[in-house]
Order: structure tokens, then C-alpha cells, then sequence
């Protein structure tokens, strides 16, 4: 059975909701990618909670695909793309402390100014960039 | 253990509704970030249903307790100032995404897909997040500890 794309955003959406209230409500974490990651990385003995979590998350991608058996998304972009993009996400999260998990999910739900901000900024300068690239011709 | 098994159960849901949700596809990610274009507003329902829960647990129910299940604290940011920082990481933040349509969460959760170019990507996403770090430090050495908390 083939959910249309809004519930199927929504059912998701909702996971991941669910699970950044039990990272707050079990052991006091914000489920923010940019610090976990960034942690597992760094200093994965000292944090291995964070360690613990990334290894869950690619389980959770290979969970979805393998129950629903739906095809799993391609990556087909030139690797100058793909390095020019990884590192302004790399440097951009870690210097504005955090991403669409953090700032988005987390930050918005405690209502904080610099979550809103953030946020924001980062939803507005992503489509300014998307217009850039594909509708003024320079991809 | 509670407190190694709580992040586990977690990653495997938030990976798994990120998978869900269509967020681990670049195409889909570009097409909802086109709001100038040819906007798909699907991936809109992913943050709406995300808030949907974190709104009242984090309003209503986190106040109202003294600790976490499995730790002695609730580890918040609880910083409120908005800085350069902020403004100039979430600009660029905003661009990296706009380019690939990756962002941190999907990109580590794309590792399930077994394909090369996202392992291009990540390897180019810590190297930015450590040059960041590195330069933080280099302007602010008395900083012991990186605020990862977000």
C-alpha cells in the first residue's frame, strides 16, 4: 500500500517528534544531529549516548526500507557538489549551533529566540539558494 | 544501561521516520525547499508533525519534572542571546542544504543506503564542522569544552 506523501511526511514527522521527546524526557538530551554527530566524532568515549543514537539512526533508515520495501533514494550529484555542499552544512551547523533537528524540532518547541532565528534563516537562505541554482541557471 | 538503550530505541525511530518521510531523498528535499518554483509542500508535514509532539512534551511536561528518567539533569542550552555566529552558521547552513539537500540528521541516516557519494559528503560535513571548531578555538582559547548541545 502506497501512502500519499503528506501522510506518510506526517507519520514520519511524528516519529521523529516522538523520539526527540523521549531523548528530552529519558536522559535530558535535545536531539540535536549537529552536536551528536559532531560528538560520535570528536569524543565518542566521553558521549557514548550520542554514539548510541547515531548507530540507531542508520539502523532506523534500514528499518523503514526493509518493512515497507520501498526504493531506497539515490545520491546522483558531481563530487565537487558533494564536497562544496558537505562542507558548508559541516561548518554552517557547527558555528550556528545546530540544524533542522536542533534548531527546527527542538529549539521552536521551547519557544527559544535564537531557535526562531535560526531557523529561519536557514529555511529562507536554502530556497534562496535552490532558486539560484535552478531557476537562474547556474547548476 | 537504561540510559545507552533510551538514545538506541530513539535513533532507530528518528532514522526511521526520517526514512519515512522522504527526507533521506534529495530530490523530494530540493522540491520542498523550492519555494520559488515548483513548490511540494509534503516535507512541510515532516517539521509540522515533529512540533506536533515536541511543542506540549517540552512545554507541558519537561517543567514539571525535577530530572530526566535516566540522568540527574536536564541538559539545556539555555543561552538567549542572538550572536553573529548564530546568524552566519545558519546562513550557510541554509546554502549547504539548498546545494545538495542533505542536512545532518538524513545525511548520517543515508549511510544505511550503502552509497559512496553520501560517504563523500559526511566526510566533507565533519571536516567543515571541525575547521568551524577550530576556528572558534583559535579566536576563543579559553573555551575548555565545544557547546555541542544543539
Amino acid at each position: 500500500m502506497e501512502l500519499h506523501p503528506f501522510l506518510a511526511a506526517l507519520i514520519g514527522g511524528l516519529c521523529i517528534g516522538i523520539a526527540a521527546s523521549l531523548m528530552m524526557l529519558t536522559i535530558g538530551r535535545v536531539t540535536g544531529i549537529t552536536g551528536i554527530s559532531f560528538n560520535t566524532v570528536s569524543a565518542p568515549i566521553q558521549n557514548t549516548w550520542s554514539v548510541m543514537f547515531v548507530v540507531g539512526l542508520v539502523g532506523g533508515a534500514a528499518l523503514y526500507h526493509f518493512v515497507s520495501g520501498s526504493p531506497v533514494p539515490g545520491l546522483d550529484l558531481p563530487l565537487p557538489l558533494l564536497i562544496a555542499g558537505g562542507i558548508t552544512v559541516g561548518f554552517g551547523t557547527k558555528l550556528g549551533r545546530g540544524c533542522t533537528s536542533g534548531h527546527g524540532i527542538c529549539g521552536l518547541a521551547f519557544f527559544s529566540n535564537r531557535s526562531i532565528v535560526a531557523t529561519s534563516i536557514f529555511m529562507l537562505s536554502a530556497a534562496i539558494t535552490v532558486f539560484v541554482t535552478h531557476h537562474l541557471g547556474l547548476s | 544501561m537504561k540510559g545507552l538503550l533510551a538514545p538506541l530505541f530513539c535513533g532507530t525511530l528518528f532514522g526511521f521516520g526520517l526514512a519515512m518521510s522522504g527526507m533521506t531523498d534529495v530530490t523530494k528535499v530540493i522540491g520542498f525547499l523550492d519555494l520559488f518554483g515548483n513548490w511540494d509542500p509534503s516535507l512541510a508535514f515532516v517539521m509540522g508533525g515533529g512540533l506536533l509532539v515536541t511543542v506540549p512534551v517540552f512545554q507541558l511536561g519537561i517543567g514539571r519534572m525535577k530530572a530526566p528518567l535516566f540522568d540527574s539533569e536536564f541538559h539545556l542550552p539555555g543561552r538567549s542571546d542572538l550572536d553573529g555566529k548564530l546568524i552566519c552558521g545558519a546562513a550557510l547552513f541554509g546554502i549547504g542544504w539548498g546545494m545538495v539537500g542533505l542536512c545532518p540528521g538524513p545525511a548520517i541516516a543515508s549511510l544505511a543506503y550503502l552509497n559512496v557519494e553520501v560517504v563523500y559528503f559526511l566526510i566533507a560535513m565533519f571536516s567543515g564542522m571541525f575547521l568551524a571548531d577550530f576556528i572558534e578555538h583559535m579566536f576563543k582559547p579559553d573555551i575548555v569544552a565545544t557547546e555541542t548541545t544543539d
